[in-house]
Parts: C-alpha cells; structure tokens; sequence
C-alpha cells in the first residue's frame, strides 16, 4: 500500500486479488436472544465473485459487513490474503476494501469525480495521480468526461449505480463489498449493469463479496453462491450448476425455484452449444445445389444470404423453383451468439418458429439454433457439460 | 430608566414641513433632513447584530459538536438555551445589569443568549437529516469519524445551518430595538425619544425592516455561492 510504488505502476495497475475467509463466525447483535450469524466458515478464491443469497433478515448484509468491520463479530475470525483482520485499524482496513451498497450514498455535495476519488484522496494520492484514476474509472463506466464535474443529482438512477461501482474501485481494492449494488434500479437497466460489470470483472478479477436476495441475479454473477439460511447458516456453497444440477437439501431446492431447469438455460450462451450448419445460399446458385443443401439438414427449407453472408430469408420447396435462385423478402427469426439461451429460446417461441439464425457480432449467419437443440441441451447431455460452464465474466467475453 | 432615557436627545423639530413636524406627522422633507442622526444608531444595531449572531452561533456549534456524540446531551442543552429564549428580555437586562453593567456588552450577551436555541436546534437538525446511506457509505470507504463530520455530514448540514441563522439575525435585528435599555443603543433609543411623532417611528422602522432584509440577503446570497450542489435539480 506503499503510494509511491503504486504510482509507479500507474494509476491502475492492477493489484492481486486477495483470498477471504470467514472461520467460526458467530454475531449476536445487542438485545436479541437468537444470533443473526450462528456459525459461519466460507472461503472465497482469489479472484472469484462469491454471492451470499438467501431470504430476507438471514444475515447476508451482516456477514458481509463483518469483513470491513463495519460490524464486529461476537466471535470468530475472518483472514484476508490469510492475514487476521481482527487486530487492524478500522479505517485503514477499509480504505484496502471496495465498498458498494444499495442505496449507493453518494455524497450530494460532491461532483461526480471528487466523489469517485473519495479513497485515493483518504489515501493522499496526489492530485495528478487521482485525476488520471478520475478519468480511467469513468471510461470503465461509460460515463462522458463532461459529467465528471455534474453532481450526483443531476444524474439518473443508473449513472448513480454506475458512479457507486467506480467509487468502489477508485483506489484498485483487491477485495470488494457489495452489497445488492443494482438493488435500486429497474429491470431492463439492472440487466445492463449486471452485463457490464461482469465484462468489468472480466478485466479486473476482483475478488468480490456481492449480496443479493435476487436468485437469479445470483446464479447469474456467481463463480460460487453461498446460500444462507436464517440464522447465518450454510445451506450450500456452490457454482452455479451444481445448485442447480444438485440442490443439497429441501431448502435449497425451494430457494432456487421449480424452474431451476430453465435457470439453466440463463448459464449458457448461443455460443456455447453445438449449432447447425446454415444451409446457406445466394442469388444465383443452382438451384439443384439449393435443394440439396435444404434436404441435408433436418430444417428442410434453405438460407438465402446476402454478399456479406448476413441472413435474407428462408427458402422453401415453394420458392426452389427453375434454375437459378432468386431474390426473396421473408421473416426470419434471429438471435445472437452472445445471447443467454433463456433469451434465445423466449425469442424463438415469440416467432413461433422451430429455428432461429444465429448471427454474430457483424450479423453473419454463425448457424442455425433449434428448439431440439436446447431442449437436448436442456434433457440430458447437459449434465456432464454444465459443471463447465464458464465464469460468469467468461459468459459475456 | 425610561424617563431617564427620554431626555437623552431632545428631537430638533426645525426645519422643513414646519406645520406637519408640529402635529408629528409622516413628514418626508423632516425625514431628508434628519435622516443623517440616525447613521450612528442604525451602524450600533448592526454591530448589536453581528456580534450578537457571530457569538450566538460559536457557541451553539460548541454545543451541537458536544451533543453530536454524546446524544444525552440534546434534551439539557435544548432545556437550556430553551430557558434563556423564554425570560423576558427585561428581566434578563435586570440579571446582567448588576454584573456586566450599562452598555453594548450586557446588550450583546443578551441578545447571543437569545440567539442559542434556534442556531442549536437547527445544527443539530442539519446534522440528522444528513443521508443515513452517505454516512455509512463514507464510513465503509475508511474516513475517521472526524472526517465523515468535516467532509459529510457539516457539508449537508449548512443549509438547515443557514437557515437557522437566517431567522436567529432577523429576530436579533427586532430585538435589538431594545437593547438600548441596557445602554446598548441601536435604534431603539431614537425611536423610544419620540414614540409619538410619526416620522420619526416610521424612520426607525424602516431602517429596521432595511437591515433585516439585507442581512438576509447576503447571507441568502453567501449560501447559493457556497453551495452549488443546491442549485441543481434534485
Ligand atoms: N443493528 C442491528 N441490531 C439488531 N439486530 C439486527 C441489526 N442488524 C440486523 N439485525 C438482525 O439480524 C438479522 C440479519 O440481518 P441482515 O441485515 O444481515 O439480513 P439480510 O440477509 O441482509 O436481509 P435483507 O435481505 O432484508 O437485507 C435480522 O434478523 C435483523 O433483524
Ligand atoms: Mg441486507
């Protein structure tokens, strides 16, 4: 934590995550008779984002604020990078630590930048040095510079979020709080955040504390999620699949949902899974070789692309007539290689059609994905693959 | 005292609107001529004022810094300067007098004492509307309790802090109309010489409602250029 030595990596060089674990921990606030923590042990790897989830009043937000000391534990210890924290000045402890909640606080009287450069300023970085991390952090966000000097009124609900997560990172913490950080903000803009933070993590490899009550935002930004139950008790530790391939208990089970088998569709991407071959074709091929193509596939029918290879139409035995194959405007249902397969399949079962055009980034045909597919995915050969299924920032790569 | 008082400064009636000054009327020529007696009352009830408003506030941000950590602290001191903001202000020039004696001081601390409750109260308010999220979140990041008090919750208390002093000046400004029966001066004492002659009462009160309104002003003023947080929308 040396400033100097910091400085000469530049204002983000990436620091080592660092491991966390919490050994026996029991927190009996003042004035209640059960404890809100009974016995807690966790370990989190370096690098990975352990969510804590679990119903309202388990004691999530108390086992994550025992880690900064924001609350002290009755008993137990917690090691960070196996270093006990327990004999550690508070404040300084924390300034080595991310910090994000829900309700965000940042500060109304501060601009944008001067609440992000809130720790590197405790830290007495020099103004130079905190400038640049201004700077970085609000690239890192996708904020334009020009809002650096706004204040957090003048800025939406998600740009507040936003703002809160570069706080959080202002000073490259190698271990970060967070606690329901998207809690705040509606759906459509929470998933945008939920994606960018986990491309984020992609990048930074924080090791991360991240609590939530939301399952599905578990399994979603999970490398493992600790399920609590009342009491601050362990119900399972886990990834992600193996909750929901092997619920330990009746608990569990609930928790995660009846649906748990389509919560498996939200862990994969397009990507991800075998596709079909397009059965591609263009203006002015034979349309013997059109037809050849169509039956060669189960689809039965040909796609006709344009000169980059992006998706025209589907061609049917109807519209594979005389020599040559001609220009056809049709519908066609498309999704991306980037897309979870929930979303994919939401969106062939909307087009109520059996496949759907996968497309890449410049919207090329990739393949074709069909309902089979994901319901074979979804049956059985699923079960040996899911175990390796990607780290939540790999999904999104 | 008051009759006393009352041959301090005998009213010089010459001079224009002759008629209207004999059946003390609003005179406004009398007013242009005289106006010039009344610049050293007028500049004592700003000082009254000022020094009345500074003090006030030193010592109920001494007392809300105590109080701020030490919550038992609230109910006595509220009881207290409650107290003092109730005693007439007579009885309170009767205690002083026999202690600090006739003049500007015993006005000051009279009306400083005065001054406490509503500057306390409304420290003490600022403080505790101050976002419970911000105060965690600045905790949570590593500022000592010091510095979330400099750099949090101080900053989001001035508003309520401003407006405190705001209403504590204007009343000072009122209440220094009084101040001249501890021998403090201020426009009391040329207004209770005349009482009758309208011109006169009138002069006074203006001059009253004038520096009360500036004072306001500037510090409306001083607030808006402090804080431009506040001038965004929220
Ligand atoms: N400061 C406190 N004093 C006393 N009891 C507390 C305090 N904070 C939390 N508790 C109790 O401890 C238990 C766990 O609370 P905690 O806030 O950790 O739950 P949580 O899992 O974060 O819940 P939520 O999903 O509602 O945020 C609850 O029963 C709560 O009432
Ligand atoms: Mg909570």
């Amino acid at each position: 934590m040396d400033p100097d030595t910091a400085q000469a990596e530049g204002p983000s060089a990436n620091r080592q995550a660092a491991t966390l674990e919490l050994r026996n921990i029991v927190k009996r606030y003042p004035g209640s008779d059960e404890p809100a923590i009974a016995d807690l042990s966790l370990e989190v790897a370096a690098g990975e984002i352990c969510v804590l989830v679990g119903p309202s009043g388990c004691g999530k937000t108390t086992a994550m604020r025992l880690v900064n000391r924001m609350i002290e534990p009755t008993s137990g210890d917690i090691l960070v990078n196996g270093a006990s924290i327990i004999d550690r000045k508070p404040s300084e402890l924390r300034r080595e630590i991310g910090y994000a909640i829900q309700q965000i606080g940042l500060f109304p009287h501060q601009t944008i930048a001067e609440n992000i450069a809130t720790v590197p300023a405790l830290l007495g970085w020099d103004k130079r040095r905190i400038a640049e991390r201004v700077d970085e952090l609000m690239d890192l966000i996708g904020l334009e510079k020009a809002m650096a000097k706004r204040y957090p009124g003048q800025l939406s609900g998600g740009q507040r979020q936003r703002v809160g997560v570069a706080r959080a990172l202002a000073a490259d913490p190698p271990l970060m709080l967070m606690d329901e950080p998207f809690g705040a903000i509606d759906p459509i803009n929470r998933e945008r955040l939920q994606n960018e933070f986990l491309r984020l993590q992609g990048e930074i490899r924080k090791t991360i504390v991240f609590v939530t009550h939301d399952i599905d935002e578990a399994i979603k930004m999970g490398d493992r999620i600790a399920i609590l139950r009342k009491g601050g008790v362990l119900a399972q530790y886990a990834t992600p699949a193996e909750l929901l391939m092997a619920p330990a208990d009746e608990f569990v089970e609930d928790f995660v949902g009846a649906d748990r088998a389509l919560k498996r569709l939200a862990l994969q991407r397009v990507r991800d899974i075998d596709l079909w071959e397009a059965p591609t074709v263009r203006v002015g091929d034979p349309v013997s070789e059109a037809r050849a193509r169509a039956a060669a596939t189960p689809i039965g029918h040909a796609l006709l692309v344009d000169e980059d290879n992006r998706p025209v139409s589907w061609l049917g035995d109807g519209d594979l007539i005389g020599e040559r194959v001609v220009h056809h405007a049709g519908g066609l249902t498309k999704v991306e290689l980037d897309d979870v397969l929930r979303d994919a399949l939401a969106d062939l079962l909307q087009g109520k059609v059996m496949y759907g055009v996968v497309t890449d980034h410049g919207g090329r045909v990739a393949g074709v994905l069909s309902v089979e597919v994901i319901s074979g995915f979804l049956n059985h050969q699923v079960a040996g693959r899911i175990d390796q299924a990607p780290a939540p920032a790999e999904r999104l790569a | 005292m008051l009759p006393l008082l009352a041959q301090v400064k005998i009213t010089d009636r010459n001079g224009a609107g002759q008629n209207c000054v004999q059946q003390d009327g609003f005179c406004p020529g009398w007013i242009k001529d005289h106006i010039g007696d009344y610049v050293d009352p007028l500049v004592r009830h700003l000082e009254l004022t000022v020094v009345s408003v500074v003090a006030g506030f030193l010592i109920a941000f001494a007392l809300a810094m105590l109080a701020h950590r030490r919550r038992w602290l609230v109910a006595p001191i509220t009881g207290a300067t409650g107290v003092m903001y109730t005693i007439p202000s007579l009885a309170l020039f009767g205690i002083l007098l026999p202690i600090t004696g006739f003049g500007f001081v015993t006005g000051c601390i009279a009306l400083t004492a005065y001054n406490l409750l509503v500057i306390f109260r409304n420290i003490m308010a600022g403080l505790d509307n101050v976002p419970e999220a911000a105060k965690d979140a600045a905790t949570g990041m590593g500022m000592t309790p010091n510095q979330v008090l400099r750099q949090v919750e101080l900053p989001l208390a001035i508003p309520e802090i401003v407006a405190g002093v705001r209403v504590a000046t204007t009343t000072t400004v009122g209440l220094a109309a009084l101040a001249f029966i501890a021998g403090a001066g201020g426009l009391g004492e040329p207004l209770i010489v005349n009482q009758n002659f309208k011109s006169n009462v009138v002069t006074v009160g203006v001059l009253c409602v004038l520096l009360a309104a500036v004072l306001d002003l500037l510090l409306l003023l001083a607030e808006r250029l402090a804080l431009p947080w506040r001038r965004v929308a929220r």
